[in-house]
């Protein structure tokens, strides 16, 4: 599911379009608000409160009972509601395997390729050390 | 004092309007986008972002073009509008040792795992003003080579395995986590919140704070063990679902300073750290931050605290600039009251002063 929260809600509502989607209905409105985000002292000690990050939040529940639920950073209440139609449609043995093939896989394909790139880009600007020896050019 | 004042509704209505009028400036150039103030002004966001203290690109642009590029008045912003919202709870600590490193820097050790990456940084461009940027710039596809997969331990990490620095303090078992957005402060202050506020402080107060031990004002002989950049993943453990759920991803820049060391008769020397943490690609933030953290903790160490950085109140109690722009700029309000009566008192001291001197002025000029 963690590829869905990096994806746009565009993106999730286009792949799912493939999909004939059983009845649902929202369970929790989307709903904003906030989350304290947390690092620790020195990187690897005790927990401290570094600073909020706005937060949308949702539920849904399919007419055959799965209820799902999503969470993203963000204040996009339509990406949350995704995610959590995604997460029910996860859980559902109808649906389960088409979500994961249709809408995750691509998606994670597609975080993956931007990831790459990306690594690749830094990867160019990491320095190589040579040694000057003294007397030589 | 001040008072309330009627008569100016009709003024301040028509300001406000002057003031639209002017941040949009001339009408025949284009109007600035949030994309535009997010992508091409990256950094003033994460300023806003991080001394707003709430990570979220969009209102941070938001908050600028409102604020006409006026950073403190953006995070006045931001801050505001954090008060609208309900808080769902906290996030679990973010591993900062996991981040998909952007850039990451040592200037302790030349070879570290990993590797020196020097990432979109300033570092070592000559500071010329570039003409080319003026208009029409169309910057070339940034060149790629072969990522490692090899992990970039933290620098402290590799140290901390010999012994050679002091391990960062673990939280006792049950103990709380200290929100000074959520608690009136205290003093003496935990490292917790203290932590909190220099995340939240201001840049250009901090930086002063680490400068002033550089000089000498409370010295602590400090190394940028570390400087990294990049994204960590956030989880939250949201309490209807059970389990923590990923919430995405953020940009953070951390800094590791090493320090003079410590030692005692039970325990062997050890370099001693201060810790920095940011919103976004922070650098000087989180340098400035790690250098005035250390110097906060010379009571735990055991060293003398005489230097203002050293001292925690003073630190604390200035370092929030939406705070400090509150006192100072309320000066600006009506204080009519005060000031009439200080203006009798003036006249009253001014009278006594002439009356009291005035039959010796006589004097000398009859002499």
């Amino acid at each position: 599911m963690a590829v869905l929260a990096h994806a746009e809600a565009g993106e999730i509502a286009a792949r799912l379009r493939v999909l004939a989607l059983p009845a649902h209905q929202d369970l929790r409105a989307p709903e904003n608000g906030l989350v304290m985000l947390r690092g620790r002292v020195g990187g690897d000690g005790a927990p401290f409160n570094l600073g909020e990050a706005t937060v949308s939040r949702a539920a849904v529940r399919l007419a055959s009972g799965e209820v799902g639920f999503g969470y993203t950073l963000g204040r996009d209440g339509e990406k949350a509601r995704l995610i959590a139609l995604c997460d029910a449609l996860v859980q559902s043995r109808d649906f389960g395997g088409a979500v994961e093939r249709d809408v995750i896989a691509p998606l994670r394909e597609q975080l993956m390729v931007r990831r790459k790139q990306a690594a690749a880009e830094t990867a160019a600007t990491k320095v190589d050390f040579y040694t000057m020896v003294r007397g030589e050019g | 004092m001040y008072v309330a004042v009627k008569g100016g509704e009709r003024a301040i209505e028509n300001a406000h309007r002057l003031l639209a009028s002017a941040r949009r400036g001339d009408q025949s150039v284009p109007e600035i986008s949030l994309d535009q103030i997010s992508e091409q002004l990256g950094l003033a966001v994460d300023r806003v972002m991080s001394e707003g203290s709430l990570y979220d690109r969009e209102l941070a642009a938001l908050a600028i073009k409102q604020a006409r590029g006026d950073l403190i008045e953006a995070i006045f912003l931001v801050r505001a509008f954090r008060a609208t919202l309900p808080r769902f709870g906290a996030s679990e600590p973010v591993e900062t040792g996991a981040m998909r490193v952007q850039r990451r820097v040592s200037s302790t050790f030349k070879d570290i795992p990993g590797g020196q990456i020097l990432g979109p940084t300033f570092d070592y461009t000559h500071r010329l003003l570039d003409p080319s940027l003026a208009e029409g710039f169309v910057p070339e596809q940034p060149a790629t080579a072969d990522a490692s997969t090899a992990p970039t331990p933290r620098v402290t990490d590799i140290l901390g395995r010999d012994g050679l620095i002091e391990s960062s303090p673990q939280a006792e078992e049950g103990a709380s986590v200290g929100d000074l957005t959520r608690e009136p402060l205290n003093f003496p202050a935990d490292r917790d919140l203290r932590l909190q506020n220099l995340a939240r402080g201001d840049e250009g107060f901090l930086l002063a704070m680490g400068y002033s031990t550089q000089r000498g004002y409370g010295r602590n002989h400090p190394f940028a063990g570390e400087i990294r950049f990049g994204e960590v993943e956030v989880e939250f453990l949201a309490e209807d679902v059970g389990f923590a759920v990923p919430l995405g991803s953020i940009e953070l820049t951390e800094c590791q300073m090493v320090n003079q060391f410590k030692g005692s008769a039970t325990e062997a020397p050890c370099f001693t750290r201060g810790y920095g943490l940011a919103f976004g690609q922070s650098e000087r933030k989180t340098m400035s931050m790690a250098l005035v953290d250390r110097a906060l903790r010379a009571r735990e160490l055991g060293e003398e605290a005489l230097a203002p950085a050293q001292d925690e109140e003073f630190v604390m109690s200035h370092s929030d600039n939406v705070q400090a722009t509150g006192f100072v700029e309320h000066l600006k309000l009506p204080h009519y009251v005060d000031f009439q009566s200080e203006l009798g008192l003036l006249r009253k001291l001014r009278k006594e002063f002439t009356d009291a001197n005035a039959p010796d002025a006589m004097k000398e000029a009859a002499e």
